[in-house]
């Protein structure tokens, strides 16, 4: 048969649902439980949104899928939403401004082009924002959360990678390339090429070896931080100042007994990035990440509000998440009608809707289908006097003939 | 028709700049295509020496798009018309072969020498809204997103580009000959994005499964390396290059008058009404007329864009055909232009047509055509049409399914019947429909030269006195 679904586009399947909806409850009830409200923003917004510097990377603005609507005679793009944080952060911005702090969590889907065609066009994710409050303490908060939801979704060899976007940038200033140069560099490192670093000449040696030790090293604790901060004295101040920070956050997280590793590659292709940035792995694939992005909200023309957040892949996840059988086969009633004759089909609606009142799920079939995997199979006959005949699929006791419907409902209660 | 020409090896040769030089090289490289040239009135060609070749003549700036689909195994065309081409669709099946060594000038991005926009610099600043003008919205879009351009909106043109700047427009993207050409235009060359030459291109799944190699040898033995530069004057040295000034001034009422071919009848209907706009009527075109009246500006652009320009509130009045205004507003129903009257030139019918062979004579017949899905048709219907707008409408409101639209730039009947199976497109007498051996199934609607204005001018305590001042006198236009 033709495949009529659009290229790079997925249908989400039973099974596939299953896995999705487990991930999402799992992530509501967290961030519900830590004080986060849900959002949900359009799928269409502003092309001019995602734009300026600072927002997306070049090489993601590529790939937007942006197009004129009916209302397209101004000249002005739209896009389908082409990442989470950007809507989330204008959201708040035209109309929660006014609130210092905000918890906001969301579950959305993005699209982008991918050449193939064989990859996702359109990726779901779970993400969550903290815009306001005082420093660290939201940085932490959010790396725990995130911990947090991975854990209850059952993964357990999880890394955690740390990066910091301030060391980046003053990593990149301390090479005094020319703004051309800069640029592209930027736009490498945001492409993830973290090597094009090595290759910039530079006429200071100790930023080579400070690069080709952040580049090659991998610390495990805040003491690691501290000893690029000894071997390096003459970093810039930017520098230093970015890697204190990164000290502080990874001092609480010592002390909260939550293992990291520092890896300055650790940033997704993002240029709002401002802080601390981190990414998940499980079974070698990305399944999270996140950061602290100040300089958005502001950039949208709201108040200088600092911010920072995270959003969890659905897809690898779903991919790695093992599947929990329907369990159907441990409280499933099927209601049988004999024949569909408008008598067995009223008793067979009455039974049903009083077995779902009472809080048990209850499926109707009028084929005689040979269904196995349900735990009862009730059938329906047109006799009046004794019209049930329930079958205990599971311990295959003997039929019980002529049961009434209060027999049932004591029957099925016992599971 | 599905067979047509099957084995054959199918080459797009182009129109307009480069004719010439492509009948040229041809000649040279002996592809036995002695009738392609300027005075060539025939789309097809058959190669007099390899008898598996096949030719014909499009628009350049179908070819990448011809090619891509497979419609034509090899193409000749521009590299601007690839670069948009291949700018927005990166995994499209085109392949560049090789440059061809000729062509003329580049892809500039532009301001005007009045706008006070002197470098790039200026415009990643995130300060302004930008309005940019092209030819090439792919290669602009691109170019505005590279930069980090905060905000921009970029306005497709069928041409005239040129003319928009500094008022219509704060950039251009645009075919320039060199720095000093586009001066004398009043305008600043900012960057070049690519040099216009001559390209052969290729459909990725020919290049891959078909034997072209003939062909190619043809093209490859006759070609030096490397491109020929065209001397072009380097952008320091425009210092010395003398703007030419435009006396340009903000007018209270802005209208735009079309050039082509409805630019003689509309001079002739001007002169009835009594305004007079010097400039207008000449040989030569000048794309700022000007008006005996002081308060209103007048320019000179293509008919297909005024009603998106009159929306946008550019001009407050246009002459364009009801044909245009309507295909706008198949697009963009909200927009705010408004059809005040028809001026009494420039008649047409809007038509759907076939191929005499194919077996219906009109839409619903088609219809049952298509659904029945023979060898005739291949499942798909494929339309060909300069309005795809007014084109697509009039297929969804007669349930055609399955479609396919093919934009074209003109010249849609030489599509048919190999490369689409209808056209949607203007005739007046439908001469040329018959010779291509195509017949009318369908009149859409009829057109004529009228007159529209922008809702908001109308609306305009400022601007009413003047606008009721010009309507009249254009509504006497006719009588």
């Amino acid at each position: 048969m033709q495949n009529q679904k659009c290229k790079g586009m997925q249908d989400l399947l039973p099974e596939d649902m299953l896995r999705f909806r487990r991930i999402e409850d799992v992530f509501r009830v967290c961030c519900r439980n830590w004080g986060y409200q849900e959002v949900r923003t359009p799928t269409l917004e502003y092309l001019y949104l995602f734009t300026a510097t600072g927002t997306l990377s070049p090489s993601m603005l590529s790939k937007v899928y942006s197009f004129l609507d009916w209302d397209g005679w101004s000249g002005e793009r739209v896009v389908l939403r082409p990442d989470g944080t950007i809507p989330v952060a204008r959201l708040y911005t035209n109309n929660l401004g006014g609130k210092e702090l905000a918890r906001l969590f969301y579950v959305t889907n993005i699209f982008a082009f991918e050449g193939t065609g064989r990859e996702n066009r359109e990726r779901w994710q779970c993400g969550a924002e903290f815009f306001g409050g005082a420093r660290l303490a939201p940085d932490v908060e959010i790396i725990i959360l995130a911990q947090e939801v991975i854990r209850r979704l059952g993964f357990s060899n999880i890394a955690l990678q740390l990066s910091h976007a301030g060391l980046v940038k003053a990593l990149l200033k301390e090479l005094k390339l020319s703004p051309g140069m800069e640029a592209k560099m930027t736009n490498r490192i945001l492409e993830g090429n973290w090597q094009a670093l090595t290759k910039a000449r530079s006429d200071n040696s100790e930023i080579e070896r400070l690069i080709a030790a952040l580049l090659s090293l991998r610390g495990k604790s805040s003491s690691f931080l501290h000893n690029l901060r000894a071997s390096f004295p003459k970093a810039s101040q930017d520098f230093k100042s970015s890697l204190k920070d990164l000290i502080n956050i990874t001092t609480l997280l010592d002390n909260l007994g939550c293992s990291y590793k520092i890896d300055i590659a650790a940033i997704q292709g993002f240029e709002y990035y401002t802080g601390v940035c981190f990414q998940f792995l499980a079974a070698n694939k990305k399944i999270g990440g996140g950061g602290r992005y100040d300089r958005l909200v502001p950039l949208m023309n709201g108040k200088d509000i600092p911010a920072c957040g995270f959003a969890l892949y659905m897809d690898p996840i779903m991919e790695l998440l093992p599947l929990k059988q329907d369990k159907r086969s441990e409280y499933g009633i099927l209601v049988q009608g004999k024949e569909l004759t408008p008598k067995i089909v009223k008793k067979c609606f009455t039974l049903a809707e009083l077995l779902r009142d009472a809080g048990y799920p209850a499926e109707l079939d009028f084929l005689g289908r040979k269904e196995s995997d349900y735990r009862w199979v009730i059938l329906v006959s047109g006799k009046e006097s004794s019209p049930f005949t329930l079958t205990d699929c599971v311990r295959c006791q003997p039929r019980y003939i002529g049961a009434t419907i209060a027999e049932i409902l004591k029957a099925v209660s016992e599971v | 028709m599905k067979d047509y020409q099957a084995d054959y090896i199918k080459l797009a040769l182009p129109k307009g700049r480069f004719l010439s030089p492509t009948a040229n090289l041809l000649a040279r490289i002996e592809l036995g295509f002695e009738d392609y040239g300027d005075n060539t009135r025939q789309y097809r060609l058959c190669s007099a020496r390899f008898p598996g070749l096949a030719a014909k003549i499009l628009q350049e700036k179908d070819i990448p798009i011809q090619v891509a689909v497979g419609n034509y195994d090899l193409g000749i065309c521009g590299l601007d018309w690839i670069e948009e081409f291949l700018v927005k669709y990166p995994a499209g099946a085109l392949v560049k072969i090789s440059s061809l060594n000729y062509g003329e000038g580049g892809i500039h991005v532009v301001a005007s020498a009045q706008s006070g926009i002197a470098s790039l610099d200026e415009l990643s600043d995130g300060r302004s809204h930008y309005r940019i003008v092209t030819e090439y919205p792919n290669l602009a879009e691109a170019f505005a997103l590279n930069l980090r351009m905060r905000r921009f909106r970029i306005f497709p043109v069928w041409g005239a580009a040129e003319a928009y700047p500094p008022e219509d427009a704060d950039l251009a993207v645009l075919w320039g000959k060199s720095g000093a050409d586009m001066a004398t235009q009043g305008l600043i060359p900012l960057k070049k994005l690519l040099p216009v030459t001559a390209f052969l291109v290729a459909n990725r799944e020919s290049l891959e499964n078909k034997d072209l190699s003939q062909i190619l040898m043809c093209f490859s033995s006759k070609l030096t390396t490397g491109t020929q530069t065209s001397p072009e004057i380097k952008l320091n040295t425009l210092e010395e290059i003398k703007f030419s000034r435009l006396s340009w001034q903000p007018k209270e009422i802005n209208l735009a008058l079309p050039d082509g071919h409805q630019q003689n009848p509309t001079a002739q209907f001007l002169k009835r009404t009594g305004l007079n706009f010097q400039g207008y009527s000449e040989e030569k075109l000048n794309r700022r007329p000007s008006a005996d009246l002081d308060w209103l500006g007048v320019k000179v652009i293509r008919p297909q864009d005024m009603p998106l320009q009159v929306a946008n509130g550019n001009f407050d009045l246009a002459i364009t055909g009801e044909d245009w205004l309507k295909e706008h507003l198949c697009r963009f129903p909200s927009s705010p232009v408004k059809k005040l009257f028809p001026l009494g030139f420039g008649a047409v019918k809007i038509v759907a047509a076939v191929s005499q062979e194919m077996p219906v004579v009109n839409i619903d017949e088609l219809r049952l055509l298509v659904q029945g899905s023979t060898d005739l048709i291949r499942t798909t219907l494929k339309v060909a049409s300069e309005y795809i707008n007014i084109a697509d409408k009039y297929l969804r409101d007669n349930h055609i399914d399955p479609y396919k639209l093919i934009p074209t730039w003109g010249a849609s009947e030489a599509f048919l019947p190999e490369d689409a199976d209808m056209l949607v497109d203007n005739v007046q007498t439908g001469k040329t429909l018959k010779q291509h051996k195509l017949k009318i199934i369908d009149v859409l609607f009829r057109s004529s030269a009228c007159l529209i204005a922008n809702k908001d001018s109308l609306a305009s305590s400022d601007k009413k006195e003047r606008m009721e001042f010009l309507t009249q006198k254009l509504q006497a236009g006719p009588k």
